[in-house]
């Protein structure tokens, strides 16, 4: 993780940008350290593209201000930045070979000829493509292609890599070994990275922090672990991952746990900030539900039916539904143990622990 | 029943062969036959009555005879004032024709390509417009703005910018002019189909290494859209060099094209069989630029079926 | 932005498309004009027009030129669709480098040759089998038919690449055949590209000077044959009346082609 230094190496500030009347980014502020890989994670058209594209010199800022490395963007073409952009559809140069896709940019730098060999062929060995510079782009697969778009945003060592969806168009396999890959290259080059995605699942992996964007806003910013443990609110908490909502009303605060009332009567450990009678949503994840056959005894312990059931190898996820048409999704890991494990439309107990269990005003 | 079920049949066995063979017998017969009259009739000589040629052969009362001669070749080389000169004449024309056509086109069809989806079909049919009028009657409007009492030189007067008309028409310029006229939209629409095709993304990534705007022309646009540049001045250049309505009005004897040659040969002296090897003669010069159009056509179709893919678009 | 056009190349665009449309603007407006000279306005009138409407040669000029445009478009497009067909759904057939070298040569060939060419086969035709009885309107059909079905093949070819096969192959599980699977589906979806290639058709057979004057015999003159023939005496208001209203009509079915064919796409793009 990235030390902390007096003035953040990316400063967007305030930052608006409008297409007619749609507002694509709206009033953002946001800093980023060097050296990070930050993700801005969003559903399609949060503004994330935009805000992306902001960094790299294609969109104009209409109101407030960019500065990297304590330098003002606002009159810096794309050429002239510091920063490279590795596109969502890789935007390969489909006449020129790999290598000269690489050296594209060197080319542009006018650096020596000798040196710009030297450092295309150390790209192709950091992107694992050693044999191939002498290809088209229409010659390589997809997973390839990928890795040349990488290696010729590299290659002019810029401060800022930004990446646009770099995983989405790999098929799943592929994806789950680049993610360590690109983490692994990053680290290495000490460059600082921002992904866009809209997968979350890349973004928790891939991410010391995660940037979640709805409609031009930044919702949370906090890092993989806080996001999913503390969501803000209850669009956060069921864009990452798997959640259950439950709600009710606050009736009493005593010993430090908050009593709700609801469909399902719920105790949960006080956060601060609310008060009784306060109507509140409470997330709680599928990890931290038991489902058991008798009841276990907890504080939260609510009787369930099982709706649905589906074995994933690793876990099997489990709908339940409790009393007042709640639906609870849980999972449970597929460990040996004494009980046989319930089946569609056995009845059994669900149970979480007060510390588990996030309120949210919203 | 039984009958419909028999062409059913029959088209079922015989459709594939219908489907190749209407059109190719077609043009066969009303194609390539008449290429072959025409060379035929290059190597006979004219005569009084119907057709005003001898026949090239034929079998007569003593048996086989024919009239092939060389004469008509050996005309155009010995008055090469009236038909090689001209012929090299059709060729600078229609070759600066291309250029200048090109020069317009280029930003034309850029622009057109880059417009939003909306103004991209209004602009299309502006330029499709001239396209589908008869380029007579464009040209015919031509000389209404050209004549020494035409329309410029009426406003040039009026204006007070000029005393004496000024000469515009019978030069090389009202030629281009309506060279341009004629062939813009045809050098326009291949431009266009290339550049619809050019991702934005590659100008963006170019910029984004570090590439001025010439540059990006220079190493990304340029070279993506020479197969429409090449398409596009093959279209122009090669009816260019045969044109007859551009030089017959607005042509002075300075611009004699052999198109309008062949036409005067035809229909004024009545000289068949020397229009004929006129017409070998335009063929002749047109040979290689007309394969290799075709063989522009074939590779550019192989390279849209080996592959448009040119990054994963999820 | 890098993707705009800059500031020289937007001259250039501008005065071509200035080039393109501002001489026959001249003449149409002129067309309107009361006086003889192009130098001088005097008024608007549509006196021109109205001598036009009563000259008995223009006019039966013009009914001829219909009629064998109509003719021709129809057939040109008949024989264009099988052409796409061959080129799109039949792979390496026997003969389709002939046929492509065929159907792909006219559309560059200079006119003067295919029309003096035409009419050498036309006279040595009519010396073997008796048929076609002199020039006139049926030669002119059929040369324009011949390089008219280049043109309406290229128009057919793009729309059928961009087929979606699968639906044919519905209507081949649910059990139909050939051809009742081309004129019950392909026909129908591919039916703006088959009414624009007609149009294409009918233009390019209406507008021809050249082919038509080699192949067409005494008194099948068309109308471009007559429009040349007083154009080389000069420049007059009655044929700026016909020019315009030629171009009007061109203009009227290409705009409803244009209207057609994208409003046929948008459909397209929205369905998928």
């Amino acid at each position: 993780m990235p030390q902390l230094t007096e003035a953040p190496f990316i400063s967007i500030r305030k930052v608006s940008r409008r297409f007619g009347d749609v507002v694509a980014v709206d009033n953002l502020s946001l800093d980023i350290e060097r050296g990070e890989l930050f993700c801005l994670l969003g559903a399609s058209g949060c503004g994330k593209t935009t805000l992306l594209r902001m960094l790299a010199g294609f969109e104009r800022v209409d109101k407030g201000v960019i500065e990297i490395d304590g330098i003002d963007m606002s009159h810096v073409p794309p050429a002239a930045r510091p920063v490279n952009i590795m596109f969502q559809n890789y935007a390969l140069f489909p006449h020129m070979t790999v290598a000269n896709n690489i050296a594209y940019g060197l080319r542009r730098a006018a650096l020596p000829r000798a040196e710009i060999e030297d450092r295309v062929t150390e790209l192709l060995r950091l992107v694992r493509l050693g044999e191939m510079g002498g290809r088209k782009p229409h010659q390589l697969s997809g997973g390839q292609r990928q890795r040349v778009a990488l290696a010729r945003a590299l290659a002019r060592r810029p401060k800022l890599l930004l990446l646009d969806e770099p995983l989405a168009a790999l098929d799943k396999k592929l994806r789950e070994d680049t993610q360590f890959e690109l983490v692994d290259i990053q680290e290495r080059l000490e460059t600082t990275f921002i992904v866009v995605t809209h997968d979350q699942e890349e973004a928790m992996t891939l991410a010391c922090r995660i940037g979640v964007m709805d409609h031009g806003k930044l919702v949370q910013v906090d890092t993989p672990h806080i996001l999913y443990d503390r969501p803000a609110n209850s669009f956060i908490a069921d864009f990452l991952g798997t959640v259950s909502f439950l709600e009710g009303r606050i009736v009493r605060a005593e010993n430090g746990l908050l009593h709700v009332e609801g469909a399902v009567p719920v105790t949960a450990i006080d956060p601060g900030g609310f008060t009784v009678g306060d109507d509140v949503k409470m997330a709680i994840r599928p990890e931290k539900i038991s489902l058991t056959r008798v009841a276990s005894g907890g504080v939260n312990d609510v009787a369930v039916t099982v709706e649905d059931m589906a074995f994933t190898g690793v876990a099997s996820n489990y709908r339940v539904a409790a009393p007042g048409g709640c639906l609870l999704k849980l999972t449970q890991p597929n460990r040996r143990s004494d009980e046989a494990p319930l089946q569609w439309e056995e009845q059994g107990f669900a149970s979480f622990d007060p510390a588990d269990v996030v309120l949210l005003r919203d | 029943m039984s009958a419909s079920t028999g062409l059913r049949q029959f088209l079922n066995r015989h459709g594939r062969r219908l489907v190749v063979g209407l059109p190719l017998v077609w043009l066969l017969v009303f194609f390539a036959m008449p290429l072959v009259e025409v060379a035929q009739t290059s190597f006979t000589e004219p005569r009084r009555g119907i057709p005003p040629f001898l026949p090239l052969w034929g079998f007569g009362e003593d048996g086989f005879f024919t009239h092939f001669n060389l004469e008509n070749y050996g005309l155009l080389v010995e008055y090469s004032r009236d038909y090689l000169i001209p012929a090299g004449n059709s060729v600078r024309l229609a070759f600066f024709s291309t250029l200048i056509c090109l020069v317009f086109a280029y930003p034309m069809a850029w622009w057109i390509a880059r417009a939003t989806p909306g103004h991209r079909a209004v602009l299309l049919v502006l330029v499709m417009l001239p396209f589908w009028t008869s380029s007579l009657l464009r040209i015919y409007a031509l000389i209404g703005l050209l004549n020494p009492n035409g329309f410029i030189n009426a406003m040039l007067i009026q204006l007070g910018v000029i005393e004496a008309p000024l000469r515009m028409m019978q030069t090389d310029f009202s030629i281009y002019m309506g060279m341009l006229l004629t062939y813009l939209p045809l050098m326009i629409l291949p431009l266009y189909a290339v550049m619809i095709r050019l991702d934005d993304d590659l100008i963006d990534a170019a910029a984004d290494l570090g590439a001025s705007r010439l540059a990006i022309f220079r190493t990304i646009v340029l070279p993506l859209t020479l197969p429409g540049i090449i398409a596009g001045s093959l279209l122009v250049f090669i009816p260019a060099v045969g044109e007859f309505v551009i030089p017959a009005l607005l042509g002075g004897p300075d611009q004699v094209m052999i198109g309008k040659v062949l036409w005067t040969e035809f229909f004024r002296n009545r000289d068949w069989p020397v229009a004929s090897a006129i017409a070998m003669l335009l063929l002749a010069m047109l040979a290689l630029p007309i394969i290799y159009a075709r063989y522009q056509d074939g590779r550019e179709t192989a390279l849209d079926r080996a592959g448009t893919t040119h990054g994963d678009t999820p | 932005m890098n993707r705009g056009v800059s500031w020289p190349a937007l001259w250039l665009g501008i005065i071509g498309f200035g080039i393109l449309y501002v001489p026959v603007t001249v003449m149409v407006i002129y067309s309107f004009n009361a006086g003889r000279l192009v130098s001088v306005w005097s008024g608007f009138s549509t006196k021109w027009y109205g001598e036009l409407l009563q000259n008995e040669q223009v006019l039966d000029a013009l009914g001829k030129s219909l009629w064998v445009a109509v003719s021709a478009a129809s057939l040109s497009t008949i024989f264009g669709v099988l052409i796409a067909i061959a080129f799109v759904r039949y792979g390496n057939f026997r003969f389709r480098l002939l046929l492509s070298a065929l159907a792909s040569t006219p559309l560059v060939m200079p006119e003067v040759v295919t029309g003096l060419s035409l009419l050498l086969l036309f006279i040595a035709m009519e010396g073997t089998l008796g048929w076609p009885a002199g020039r006139g309107i049926d030669t002119i059909i059929i040369a324009h038919t011949t390089f008219g079905m280049c043109f309406a093949a290229i128009v057919v070819q793009s729309r059928l690449r961009d087929f979606d096969m699968s639906i044919e192959e519905a209507a081949a599980d649910l059990g139909a055949t050939q051809p009742y699977i081309f004129l019950s589906i392909t026909l129908p979806v591919i039916a703006p590209a088959v009414v624009a290639a007609w149009l294409l058709a009918f233009t390019l057979s209406f507008d021809d000077l050249v082919i038509a004057s080699f192949v067409s015999g005494p008194g099948s003159s068309t109308l471009p044959i007559v429009v040349f023939s007083k154009v080389r005496l000069g420049v007059t208001p009655e044929i700026n009346a016909l020019a315009t209203i030629m171009i009007l009509l061109v203009a009227a079915s290409v705009i409803a082609a244009s209207t057609i064919i994208y409003r046929n796409s948008m459909r397209r793009q929205n369905r998928t």
